[in-house]
């Protein structure tokens, strides 16, 4: 088992050129112009709104404000059409290179702390033996059901109070709102369930000779978990990983909850909404944002396309 | 700091008795469970009143962040891993399993399983979720108006995104799989939006529904660019009821299509050229081949596909709020509800009322899907 997917899709799948077309067998049909042209227009119809957003932040405001977007097609060379003003507004009144930090520091951390956390505990629930080790298994797979709406009240009221049963302090007033280590938990807990199942199934299927021949030679747990383990599984943990980023680099809804909309504290997503609210109409500023906030997913998408896929298919069983 | 007790109590584990061996070895096996988490939480804290500086330089406070997010948490098993090491040895192996799962146990426990049990009794709880109040929440849910339109617009949304972004997708997989060349790019650019967050995509399809009335500007949105090119008046497409919940559907559906084309057309190269050659050679039209060998073999995906849509589009949140207005639009979805009341009208009981009606109206679809995840698994 390559990995523990939906069949994984190979979007990358270089064009197969050099395959003549004699070696289809008789009688298979390739698409006509009638397909083609489908195809196009889909396309075309998919791409035009990140277009729209795209030239739009590339034109002055007064330009912005008065025609539409796809005016300027007509004269596409004219110098006055086009400006790189609004992305500097953008990063610096509009506060998007903070929120770009802020994401940052965000995002890395709460990708690796989940993963970290899931590899341990899928290995020990693959490679070791202990009591309760297929009751908790089940347990923490069943924790995907659980949507994050549900947590958000007793989490803030958590992070904000602590927590006591009588007198005794269970967990103490942390003042976490709003703190960059609040919401890497969270997001690591809502990570989890998925990281977890999606590992173990890929550290539990890794040949046994190998871990029991290790064992032989004196390794401890440790040192085949860390030497032996974890660069066998890269294909699965970069596929999580990729999973990951994109979910928290996009997520508005956690950040908004934990981090809030101070101006110190927020990351892209809540930037965007911010803008819109609160310039509703400033559509030179607002287009300039949100490419910003487009600009690494969209590398990774491109660069990573193959984990990229296989993490999102894997993701479609998240809760 | 109330933490920093728990690294004493970490350094303390080596020396632990030797009387009971059971009992013991039960509560070191708790004691370092326990403890990677709450000498976690004291390192990391240590850090954190100097993240929360205001004055500090950002770039130093962001980088700081991530090398101590990132190495912290490895750290902290190798030092438990250590700690263990020092443990006598009859315990040593008893122990370990319990340092590699304590920490994801105690992540889960504190931030899914004990919320799930408090939102419940919250639920039965008054506005500032101190007195029981019975079920007047939930008969507040399923009572007052804009709650209702709210469960109306989400039935709509699960309805109508999976099906129409599903119905693209395999059309355009069916499609593209007859391409010569291009293939890879075509799908690449209808896959796109997906690496989009749904903020960015709120205020992308903003941009194409904007209006502006008369006397306050031109209008340079797509969809009355369109229009009025037709010889319309511009329309304020967004406060168009209902219609303008089928233009936010648009939004998600824009996005999700490309999912669905990725992984349908996966199914579909898995089919063995041999049945659909067979099929046309015994004369069947393409469309035939299409609905009668094609979809039937790709059936269980699509089921698959299609209920991960229905979940989406169950907890959709972003698109709506990030469009703003939508109670005065009439275009309410559970999810967003659910925010609204917790946080702008700050009543808790509300808040997680609408949320265990999510969490219930979730569960049957999400296990239905595990099983069909873990079937899918085990037939390769």
């Amino acid at each position: 088992m390559s990995a523990p997917t939906i069949p994984a899709p190979e979007i990358t799948k270089a064009p197969s050129r050099l395959a003549p077309s004699s070696q289809e067998p008789p009688g298979y049909r390739r698409g006509g112009w009638f397909v083609r042209i489908v195809i196009v227009i889909i396309v075309l119809l998919w791409l035009i709104p990140t277009l729209g957003v795209l030239f739009t932040s590339f034109r002055p405001e007064n330009l912005v404000d008065t025609t539409g977007w796809w005016t300027a097609l007509a004269h596409p060379f004219r110098a006055a059409e086009w400006t790189l003003e609004n992305y500097r507004l953008a990063l610096d009144r509009g506060g998007l290179g903070n929120a770009f930090l802020n994401s940052l520091a965000v995002t890395i951390p709460s990708t690796v702390i989940p993963i970290t956390i899931a590899a341990f505990a899928a290995y020990a629930f693959s490679w070791m033996e202990f009591k309760g080790r297929y009751v908790l298994f089940v347990v923490v797979v069943g924790l995907m059901v659980v949507p994050i709406q549900m947590t958000l009240i007793p989490l803030l009221r958590l992070f904000a109070n602590g927590a006591t049963i009588g007198r005794l302090i269970v967990f103490p007033d942390l003042d976490l709102n709003g703190s960059f280590l609040g919401i890497w938990l969270a997001h690591a807990g809502f990570g989890l369930p998925l990281a977890i199942y999606l590992l173990r199934s890929y550290i539990g299927s890794l040949p046994s000779s190998i871990i029991e021949s290790a064992k032989i030679d004196g390794a401890d747990h440790f040192t085949i978990f860390w030497r032996l383990v974890v660069p066998l599984s890269v294909p699965a943990l970069a596929a999580f990983a990729i999973f990951q980023f994109l979910w928290v680099w996009n997520d508005l809804l956690v950040a908004y909850v934990f981090l809030g909309g101070t101006r110190q504290t927020m990351v892209l997503p809540i930037a965007l909404a911010g803008l819109v609210g609160e310039r509703g109409e400033t559509w030179h500023l607002l287009t300039a944002a949100a490419f910003i906030s487009m600009i690494l997913p969209l590398i990774v998408f491109f660069s990573l396309q193959k984990y990229f896929v296989r993490g999102l298919t894997a993701g479609s069983v998240k809760g | 700091m109330t933490i920093s007790g728990g690294s004493s109590e970490a350094a303390t584990l080596p020396a632990g008795p030797s009387k009971a061996r059971g009992v013991v070895s039960l509560i070191l096996r708790l004691l370092t469970a326990l403890a990677i988490p709450i000498v976690a939480f004291g390192l990391l804290w240590a850090t954190f009143d100097f993240l929360r500086d205001a004055d500090a330089n950002r770039f130093m406070v962001v980088g700081v962040a991530i090398v101590v997010g990132v190495c912290g948490v490895f750290f902290l098993y190798w030092a438990m891993n250590r700690v263990v090491d020092f443990l006598p040895e009859r315990y040593r192996e008893g122990v370990r399993p319990y340092v590699f799962v304590g920490p994801a146990l105690v992540i889960l426990g504190v931030f899914l399983v004990y919320p799930v049990i408090n939102t419940l009794l919250i639920s039965l709880k008054d506005a500032q979720g101190e007195g029981f109040v019975g079920l007047d929440n939930f008969k507040f849910v399923f009572t007052d108006e804009s709650m209702l339109r709210a469960i109306r617009n989400t039935l709509g949304w699960t309805l109508v995104v999976p099906v129409v972004a599903v119905s693209i997708g395999l059309a355009f997989a069916t499609l593209v799989d007859r391409l010569r060349r291009g293939e890879a790019v075509a799908k690449s650019l209808i896959f796109m939006p997906m690496a989009i967050s749904f903020a960015g995509a709120a205020i992308t399809w903003r941009l194409i529904y904007d209006f502006r009335p008369e006397g306050f500007g031109s209008n340079i949105g797509l969809a009355n660019g369109i229009w009025m090119g037709l010889g319309h008046q511009p329309v304020a497409w967004l406060q168009q009821d209902p219609w303008n919940n089928l233009l936010l559907m648009v939004i998600m559906v824009w996005m999700q299509t490309g999912f669905a084309m990725v992984v349908l057309s996966a199914a579909i190269k898995a089919i063995p050229e041999e049945i659909t050659e067979a099929a046309r050679i015994d004369g069947a039209s393409e469309f035939q081949v299409f609905r009668r060998i094609l979809v039937p073999s790709i059936a269980p995906t699509i089921a698959v596909v299609a209920t991960y849509m229905v979940i989406n589009a169950l907890k959709v949140f972003d698109i709506v709020f990030v469009m703003g207005s939508a109670e005065t639009n009439k275009t309410e979805v559970i999810a967003e509800r659910m925010i609204d009341w917790f946080f702008i009208s700050n009543n808790d009981g509300r808040g997680a009322a609408i949320a265990v009606v999510l969490f219930v109206a979730i569960i049957p679809i999400m296990l239905w899907n595990m099983k069909r995840f873990r079937e899918q698994e085990l037939v390769r």
